[in-house]
């Protein structure tokens, strides 16, 4: 088995491992630790009422794994903030935060100005554009913190086939991840290939991570921080869980476009500032994953770009066709 | 006696609905989570183990599922003489295919089902929480009935397969509906439920063009049960529910059929007018040479307790204590079951909604609590033997 595999194996998780709540914030308690919940919002009357509730009542009033809800909204125009003050959220407008460092727009600006605002030990992220919400959004992250110090950061992917044949099934992220980011990371980033969904918008992070690092504030985000955790704490700093489904707006491909363009930008920078660019002529293995009875693994594939070069070099094409080959400055 | 005790009762109402105010969380929460499982009718199992969790979270000692498929929770009382049964039913008219996300606003939740009856169902998961955070001790063991099979050709099986089997002699029983608040029923109509269907045969004679179709046979039908004449009194109607038929715009419709309910006063009108409506079947099978198939599924029986049984009173009285304007409706739900055998029954309505039955299905938040109330008040009442 490879390193990878192992880790696989080792920190990848299902939120129904952790259904014992109860023993859950225990250990929270034992350890005094704080758990901060930050929900990200733009225009999101539709489904932040229900987040609220349903975390509200199963993790701060039933099991109290929670110490602090709040909503921090980029300037919703309908009534997000309304609807979350109302069932009990703190409420609080980006730009009221550290207002002599200016605004910025995009998503990644709330999660940061989050580390300010919230007093968690531990901070986690949830959109709050998903339908079919549940409490294990939240626990299914923050478990594998309070049960291993080592771990630091933890990432949620979604993974719930509904009918497939045989025991081996293709798995992994969305159309970018697929397309754009796991090629990426194959590249130049290798051990990166170990998540499954590298750009799911819900994480677990510990302050001391949180304070250490840089966030784009566009759709960079989650790239941005997986190559600088990763740089700064290693592989073992990770943790993954998947939390089964996740339902909300499939995006129409422009806007993958869009937010492909503005992950580039950001892995082109960092790829760059580490020195990382040259390593792409090595790495000719892509990876990606599958599901064979219930575990997640990687398959390996070689994939060397060959080329041919142009045919007047040629020598059976040049007395064919009676060319000549001419010198190009 | 028995109205200074209810005095007492009176008195704590406005406690009673401040306290739920504080629960609002959970019962909300509770709310989503069921609305959020599909429970079509025969496909309750999801939704009914929802329930059951609650009840076991809630440390309830005795729960589980009966043989039809019907969750039960219960809390013993102090002496257990006597069992108060809560029931609401947990199936919806909705497939499972629907959409069932809720949507909570600031004042209202939105979402299939919501009201018929998810709230109910989420209010019975989140009845020992409230109980034990009330602090209410209960003389009598109190039964909880998470209900299967009920609606449509559900035809209450699960229910009825309840009261025949448990253990526990019922002595009353409350059922819970979503909508709508000051809801009291307290007996039934008859009622029969059928469903036709019109089939061209197969081997008809496709080159009789635009003759045969299963919309015009069913059509006929249709006319023919318009026709029928219904007595003023005892009161009488029919309800054509809902029609299908046909596949698309230019291939005749080899297939139709006509949901209908009859509802009287009277068991004797409404049985002549089932056995009218079979002969219309046959008729307009033989005079068209289609199959006309008529099939009654459901009945219920008039009957049930009076207006002034001392349980209709009291909870009458506590709804308009809480400043609600009663409305009497009789019920052809389960509360049927409870008539056939002779319990004392009601139903009480929890909430006001709109847009019932459709996808976009609404109820209001805030009036909840006073449905509550009213349910916890009338379990006292009742728990008290205020109205025997």
């Amino acid at each position: 088995m490879t390193d990878l595999q192992k880790w696989i194996q080792s920190n990848t998780y299902h939120h129904s491992q952790f259904w014992d709540l109860k023993k859950l914030v225990e250990e929270k308690e034992r350890q005094g630790l704080t758990v901060s919940l930050c929900l990200p919002t733009l225009n999101e009357e539709k489904t932040i009422g229900k987040e609220i509730i349903l975390f509200r009542s199963e993790l701060v009033n039933r099991y109290p794994l929670l110490d602090e809800i709040a909503v921090i909204d980029s300037g919703s125009e309908d009534k997000t903030l309304e609807v979350a003050r109302n069932f009990g959220a703190d409420t609080y407008l980006a730009s009221e935060i550290l207002p002599h460092l200016g605004e910025k727009k995009g998503k990644g600006e709330n999660l940061w100005k989050a580390i300010y605002q919230l007093k968690g030990d531990i901070i986690i992220y949830v959109d709050a554009d998903i339908s079919n919400i549940h409490p294990r959004f939240v626990y299914g992250l923050v478990a594998p913190l309070i049960y291993r110090e080592s771990v630091k950061y933890v990432k949620a992917f979604y993974d719930r086939p509904l009918a497939f044949s045989g025991d081996v099934r293709a798995s992994g992220g969305g159309r970018v991840t697929e397309i754009l980011v796991r090629p990426l990371f194959s590249l130049f980033f290798p051990e990166l290939t170990a998540m499954i969904q590298p750009l799911s918008g819900e994480y677990a992070v510990r302050r001391e991570v949180l304070e250490q690092i840089n966030f784009p504030v566009g759709y960079g985000v989650e790239t941005s921080h997986l190559i600088d955790v990763h740089h700064k704490f290693g592989l073992e700093a990770f943790a993954q869980t998947d939390l089964d489904k996740r339902v909300h707006e499939n995006q129409p491909t422009q806007a993958l476009g869009k937010m492909s363009f503005g992950i580039l930008q950001t892995f082109i920078k960092r790829a760059k500032a580490l020195g990382v660019i040259d390593k792409a002529d090595h790495e000719t293995v892509l990876r990606q994953f599958q599901v064979k009875n219930e575990q997640h693994e990687q398959i390996e594939i070689e994939l060397m770009e060959d080329e041919r070069p142009p045919m007047i070099e040629v020598e059976e094409y040049r007395n064919k066709f009676n060319r000549k080959l001419k010198k190009v400055k | 006696m028995a109205k200074d005790k209810m005095q007492k009762i009176y008195r704590r109402l406005p406690d009673i609905e401040k306290r739920l105010r504080e629960m609002s969380e959970i019962l909300l929460a509770n709310l989503v989570m069921v609305g959020e499982i599909p429970a079509p009718t025969f496909g309750e199992e999801q939704r009914v183990q929802f329930i059951l969790d609650r009840f076991n979270e809630a440390g309830l000692t005795e729960c589980s599922t009966d043989e039809a498929g019907n969750g039960i929770g219960v809390l013993p009382g102090s002496d257990n003489e006597k069992s108060i049964l809560i029931n609401a039913h947990t199936d919806t008219i909705f497939s499972a295919k629907a959409d069932h996300t809720m949507q909570v606003n600031t004042d209202s939740i939105t979402g299939t089902g919501v009201a018929d009856n998810s709230l109910g169902a989420a209010l019975l998961a989140t009845i020992p929480y409230i109980i034990e955070e009330l602090d209410i001790k209960l003389r009598h063991r109190l039964v909880l009935l998470a209900g299967v099979k009920s609606l449509g050709r559900g035809d209450l099986k699960g229910i009825r397969f309840f009261l025949d089997n448990n253990p526990f002699d019922i002595d009353s029983a409350i059922c819970l509906e979503g909508v709508e608040l000051g809801r009291l029923s307290y007996n039934s109509i008859g009622m029969l439920r059928g469903e036709i269907i019109c089939r061209v045969p197969e081997s008809y004679d496709w080159t009789r063009f635009g003759d045969a179709s299963a919309i015009l046979t069913l059509n006929e039908v249709i006319n023919k049960i318009n026709d029928l004449r219904l007595p003023k009194r005892p009161r009488t109607s029919v309800v054509m529910g809902s029609i299908s038929g046909g596949s698309s715009f230019n291939t005749i419709a080899r297939e139709s059929s006509l949901r209908f309910e009859v509802r009287s006063e009277s068991q004797e009108v409404v049985d002549e007018i089932g056995e009218r409506i079979e002969e219309i079947g046959i008729e307009i099978s033989s005079k068209k040479g289609d199959e006309v198939q008529v099939d009654i599924f459901a009945r219920r029986s008039p009957g049930g307790i009076d207006f002034s049984h001392p349980l209709t009173r009291c909870a009458r009285n506590i709804i308009q204590e809480l400043g609600i304007e009663p409305r009497l409706a009789p019920s052809i739900s389960e509360l049927s079951a409870f008539i056939d055998k002779k319990i004392p029954a009601l139903t009480l309505g929890l909430t006001k909604g709109d847009n019932l039955h459709k996808e976009n299905e609404t109820i209001k938040i805030d009036p909840i609590y006073k449905g509550i109330t009213q349910i916890i008040a009338t379990l006292l009442a009742i728990d008290g033997g205020y109205c025997d």
